[in-house]
């Protein structure tokens, strides 16, 4: 799997959902898949349908619901019925409006707060870290420069290390910085994301003919104009992959925020659902199992949409990055 | 600092991509990458050094700050607490990573299969999970494992038995596998998914003509041929299991006697510099567990390459 034109190397990007943007005419077909799809299995002839293969995965399918199915049918109890009845089954009164209604407004609103938190955390931190990686990305695909080996070498290296042997030490060098318990020290080092700048490199050497950003050049346009109007939109689909990813990560993320932030006033979700559990375990504190899985629910909601609205980009997202070798 | 960085990376590692056609060398291409490297050398370089740094100091009442040498690794190696950390996210890897890729890469060759009614939607309903915070993961996965309001609470209940306690000493780290499991299956089960896809046709072609059976097509073709998949998501998972934090950090909540201060290495440097404001010993241990992890990710790097190649 060494080939640049072999199907297995090439990243599989989806087809264009929106109107594709000008393209090379011999750049188009290398960026369709759904030809190697589709033309894999006729001659054999289909397959027979299997019921027994079929009941077989359906156990894997149900230990990946079930507990998703729990979450919604507990989010609709209240903290007597979560007690009081079985778990995969709603109990007598319907409460999740009030529960949503309570979740928002428990503890001056505190969830709220903590929502928009992480909607700022996503959009600045996935959002800059999806703009440095196709930035990065292109300059590695399409530039030659001094130094590029070093800064890959130093990137892949330093990405090696486990992340947490680096909490400590950032830690300490952002509370010197006087960082510590602001939004920056959740944001800066989510712009890092060596992932996205490696499937961002891989998409921009296949998408952007070098043809054409000669052409734009010979028509006297600027690099950072070259690289707006003529790679941007040819990037698109890998820069929605990458923003995805990119997302998932900063809105799920609990570690840094741990480490980083002591305030409850910038806690984002996580660590904020976090807090409201542990609460019950202190002497005195105020059990409210019934709005920690509400709270639950409504952070997994976003995201969960997110994955099946967008499922085109981020399936062909991963085979571009599994499949090289 | 997530394990998609780190996914990143090994895939990274692996490729030697040729040169795309290039124009003459020049500066240019750095305004691009520029911005990155800043933010990098800041959160990643930086941090690194800073880390090297402060191992080699140690903080005493008396006496302030003193130079040490690497008399803070001779303590980590002799380090029982810390051992037995390791010892438990080893077992952890042995037992946890070899079922949950076991189980992706069936569901995986059973997608491929083409033998499945209603294959986008097993697709997709496996791979939710991961959409899951590791924060929800664990805290869905507490609340069932109750045995008082639980599902085993529950199922305790109505069947009139007394199933052990999940959130038990002896039964803790299986729960919490189990919740690593379900959070990640779905992934690396897309991971050897995608590699199948891309597996050329007319392989299959000459297997059939050649009378090969669905087993024999496994074992003789699907499999070699996602080698660096299958390489690949070990790496990561090896990487995942030796960076265990998330859920043991938030399970403690709900199970404070089975789950100590030094269950996993990552717990206990992160309970030594914030609990016990030993940070040079706490990045001493982070640096030897990271060396630990390497040095193992290259290891199954180069067998798994090596193996029939």
């Amino acid at each position: 799997m060494t080939g640049p034109s072999s199907p297995a190397t090439t990243p599989t990007t989806p087809p264009p959902a929106v109107p594709a943007p000008a393209r090379a005419p011999g750049a188009a077909p290398r960026l369709r898949t759904p030809r190697v799809r589709t033309a894999r299995r006729h001659t054999a002839g289909r397959p027979r349908r299997s019921v027994l293969l079929t009941v077989l995965t359906g156990l894997v399918l149900l230990y990946s619901l079930v507990p998703l199915l729990w979450l919604v049918i507990s989010a609709t109890k209240t903290q007597e019925g979560l007690a009081g009845s079985f778990g995969l089954w709603f109990s007598g009164d319907f409460a999740l409006w009030d529960n949503i209604a309570e979740t928002f407004t428990y503890n001056d609103g505190a969830f709220t707060r903590w929502l928009l938190n992480t909607v700022l955390y996503v959009v600045a931190g996935a959002g800059g870290a999806t703009f440095l990686a196709v930035l990065g990305g292109y300059a590695l695909a399409k530039f030659d420069f001094p130094g590029k080996r070093a800064v890959f070498a130093v990137v892949i290296g330093a990405v090696a290390v486990p992340g947490t042997a680096l909490a400590v030490p950032t830690f300490l060098m952002f509370s010197k910085m006087g960082l510590t318990d602001t939004p920056w020290a959740v944001i800066i080092p989510s712009l890092i994301s060596p992932f996205g700048l490696y499937l961002m490199w891989v998409f921009a050497t296949e998408a952007i003919p070098a043809e054409l950003m000669e052409a734009a050049r010979i028509d006297g346009a600027s690099e950072l104009r070259t690289f707006f109007q003529v790679a941007l939109p040819l990037l698109a689909p890998g820069t929605v992959t990458v923003l995805l990813f990119t997302m998932v990560a900063t809105w799920n993320n609990y570690f840094l925020p741990l480490i980083m932030l002591k305030d409850p006033d910038w806690y984002p979700l996580t660590l904020g659902l976090n807090s409201w559990n542990a609460q019950a375990a202190t002497a005195g504190g105020d059990p409210v199992f019934h709005l920690v899985i509400t709270g639950s629910l409504i952070t997994v909601l976003p995201l969960i949409a997110a994955f099946l609205l967008l499922q085109k980009y981020w399936q062909s997202g991963l085979a571009a990055g599994s499949v090289k070798e | 600092m997530t394990t998609l960085h780190l996914r990143g990376a090994a895939a990274e590692r692996r490729t030697s991509r040729p040169p795309s056609p290039r124009r003459r060398r020049s500066w240019t291409g750095w305004g691009f990458i520029g911005p990155f490297v800043a933010v990098f050398a800041l959160v990643f370089l930086a941090p690194l050094a800073y880390s090297v740094y402060l191992s080699l100091f140690r903080d005493q009442l008396i006496g302030g700050t003193t130079f040490v040498g690497l008399d803070n690794y001779q303590q980590a190696l002799q380090d029982s607490q810390f051992w037995a950390s390791l010892g438990r996210v080893s077992l952890f890897l042995a037992v946890q990573v070899p079922i949950m890729l076991g189980i992706a890469l069936l569901v995986a060759l059973a997608l491929d299969s083409g033998r499945l009614y209603g294959k986008d939607f097993f697709r997709i309903s496996v791979f939710l999970p991961y959409a899951v915070p590791a924060v929800v993961a664990s805290l869905m996965w507490g609340f069932m494992y109750g045995t008082r309001f639980g599902l085993v609470g529950d199922i305790n209940d109505a069947l009139g038995v007394s199933l052990p306690d999940p959130l038990s000493p002896d039964l803790v780290l299986a729960s919490i596998g189990n919740i690593v499991t379900w959070e990640f299956t779905g992934y690396n089960m897309l991971i050897f998914y995608s590699a199948l896809r891309v597996i050329p046709h007319s392989l299959y072609e000459a297997a059939e003509i050649d009378g090969a059976g669905q087993l024999r097509v496994i074992t003789a073709i699907k499999l070699p041929a996602i080698r660096g998949a299958l390489v690949i998501a070990t790496i990561f998972s090896i990487i995942g299991s030796f960076q265990l934090f998330n859920e043991p950090s938030i399970l403690q909540n709900l199970a404070r006697n089975s789950i100590t201060t030094d269950f996993t290495p990552n717990l206990y440097t992160y309970s030594l510099s914030f609990a016990g404001r030993q940070q040079n010993y706490s990045a001493t241990v982070a640096i030897v567990m990271g060396l630990i992890t390497m040095v193992i990710a290259y290891a199954v790097q180069l067998r798994g390459m090596r193996k029939g190649a």
